[in-house]
């Protein structure tokens, strides 16, 4: 037992001092910074006690950053999972005729964040892009809108895109959990004279609940963690009408130097971001052990 | 009529997923005249190749260059520390093995940003900022989650047999891991490279906080400082962003299950 755990210890000591350094010792040291006034850059600090965190539960802008945080997960279950869903049957039962489309279908997660997020914003451009013209062409110039420069659209404008980027995702998932269930139910519920649509609601979803919950909670993470696209395509603005937790942090941060009330934005983003995985993980768990 | 609505979503998300792909690759062979007179969805009158020449007469290559640099050096440290790691839970019982399991499962949610500051701030210290070494660290440690994950689940189902027959040859915990386990661990480590490589290929935050100068930034910081030089200047843009997703775009081709089939890595476990 003692030298298997040795040998156990030395298996793993590479990818731990990894995760130690870049992992673990990095969240510790960012709670303990949040209790500090710091620009980063002199050598000394000045403790702030709970200064940070009282300016942070006073913060307007935080907690709207965490209310777009939140219109982001539900808007982005709400429209990615059920349009993936029904692509993704699609493609299961339209056989050959769709596997053309196929190929095309999967193209948006194929580019990088950045690409994606500078590509729409020439599509949104008011004068050169794609959607403002098109709109104009087919008459409906009044609702040709400042897609990203409006701060009453701008968040819902990079959704749509987080969801163009995301739903082939989902899709593949959900295709693969449907590929997975056998050929033989299909039969048994076509003899008993199922039709499609029957046969998706009763049979088919019912067995996709373990991995509807997965997408759930992968949306739900992801969501709250968002970043990239946001920052590329408006950087929280106009006036912090798309501002997320993660833009936030980074602007106080690393553009006006507020390491220490960074470190706290940092850690209440944790903090929620823990709480929410082990309260999707305790659901999960509960409805397994039910089934 | 429900065959309607699904025929209906299904050319519609071929047009929605098609169609800005279609603006991007042709728009970067416009001039930035035509761009301006005709409308987007006309195809240009003169194909130019001039912003392709532009973009190629930069640093682009270089960052092309950057970017496979540091995905192939950090994707093959993932590999070899995660496939170590993933052996030892898989295959030996030792005290703690749970809760050094349980860090490994908590790193899979933990948001980069909650690192970033420390891991600036050690980068500076070490004399690393703005050089390719400063993201092969957090680009390992930050993959190695759901790469411990996935490969422990993969290794798990090796059979036991064959660990002791090996055992009988004398052979001990390193020469079963090199001899027995990393062979039949092939599709396992496929996977698990093939998801990083995609991540860390697209990867934004580190590379944007721990690199600053042209000669150091990867392909998506590329994209980053064009757009911000060019910002009028879109046809440029659209053949920077064509000629970045060339890559993908061939190898997904090329091997459409297999990339689909690695990217869905993050979510194996159903």
């Amino acid at each position: 037992m003692k030298t298997q755990s040795k040998t156990a210890f030395l298996f793993l000591l590479p990818a731990f001092a990894f995760l130690i350094v870049f992992v673990v010792w990095p969240v510790l040291y960012s709670i303990n910074l949040s209790f500090y006034d710091w620009n980063g850059i002199t050598a000394s600090r000045h403790f702030a006690g709970l200064g940070n965190w009282r300016s942070l539960l006073a913060d307007e802008i935080f907690w709207r950053a965490l209310r777009n945080n939140v219109a982001i997960v539900i808007l982005s279950i709400a429209i990615q999972l059920p349009i993936a869903m029904g692509l993704a049957v699609l493609i299961h039962r339209g056989g050959r005729a769709l596997k053309i489309f196929k190929v095309v279908y999967y193209f948006p997660m194929l580019m990088s964040t950045v690409a994606v997020g500078v590509l729409f914003k020439a599509v949104y451009d008011l004068q050169f892009g794609a959607i403002n013209p098109m709109l104009e062409a087919i008459g409906l110039q009044q609702l040709a809108l400042d897609w990203l420069g409006d701060a009453r659209y701008s968040l819902y404008s990079v959704i749509a895109v987080i969801c163009w980027q995301f739903i082939p995702f989902y899709m593949i998932l959900f295709l693969a959990r449907l590929v997975s269930i056998p050929s033989e139910l299909r039969e048994a519920a076509a003899i008993d004279g199922a039709t499609g649509s029957q046969y998706f609601w009763r049979i088919e979803l019912p067995l996709m609940r373990g991995i509807v919950g997965t997408a759930i909670t992968l949306s739900l993470i992801g969501s709250l963690k968002y970043f990239d696209l946001i920052w590329v395509m408006t950087e929280g603005g106009p006036s912090h009408a798309s501002e997320l937790m993660a833009t936030y942090m980074y602007k106080q941060a690393f553009s006006s130097f507020r390491m220490g009330y960074g470190s706290a934005i940092a850690t209440a983003m944790f903090t929620i971001v823990m709480i929410t995985a082990l309260a999707a993980m305790a659901v999960g768990q509960r409805r397994r052990a039910e089934a | 009529m429900r065959r309607t609505i699904l025929m209906l979503l299904a050319v519609a998300w071929l047009l929605a997923a098609g169609l800005p792909y279609y603006f991007m690759v042709q728009s970067g062979f416009k001039t930035q005249f035509e761009l301006l007179s005709s409308p987007f969805w006309a195809l240009p009158k003169e194909w130019t190749l001039q912003n392709y020449r532009t973009v190629l007469a930069g640093t682009f290559l270089h960052s092309l260059f950057n970017s496979l640099l540091v995905v192939s050096i950090s994707v093959l440290l993932i590999l070899i520390t995660a496939s170590m790691a993933a052996y030892a839970f898989s295959r030996i019982q030792f005290r703690f093995s749970r809760p050094l399991f349980a860090i490994v499962v908590a790193g899979l949610v933990i948001p980069v940003h909650v690192t970033l500051i420390p891991v600036y701030l050690l980068t500076t210290k070490l004399g690393i900022y703005d050089t390719l070494w400063a993201l092969i660290g957090p680009y390992v440690a930050f993959n190695l989650p759901i790469s411990v994950f996935v490969l422990t689940e993969f290794m798990r189902e090796i059979p036991r047999e064959l660990e002791e027959a090996a055992k009988m040859d004398g052979a001990g915990p390193i020469g079963i891991f090199l001899r027995v386990i990393l062979p039949l661990s092939g599709p396992g480590l496929a996977t698990v490279g093939i998801y990083n490589a995609v991540a860390l290929w697209n990867e934004f935050v580190f590379a944007y906080v721990l690199t600053s100068s042209p000669a150091r930034r990867t392909l998506p910081l590329a994209i980053w400082d064009y757009q911000g030089q060019y910002s009028a200047n879109i046809p440029l843009i659209m053949s920077v962003l064509s000629l970045s997703a060339l890559p993908l775009i061939l190898i997904y081709i090329v091997a459409q299950e297999r990339v689909t089939g690695g990217m869905m890595a993050g979510a194996i476990k159903g």
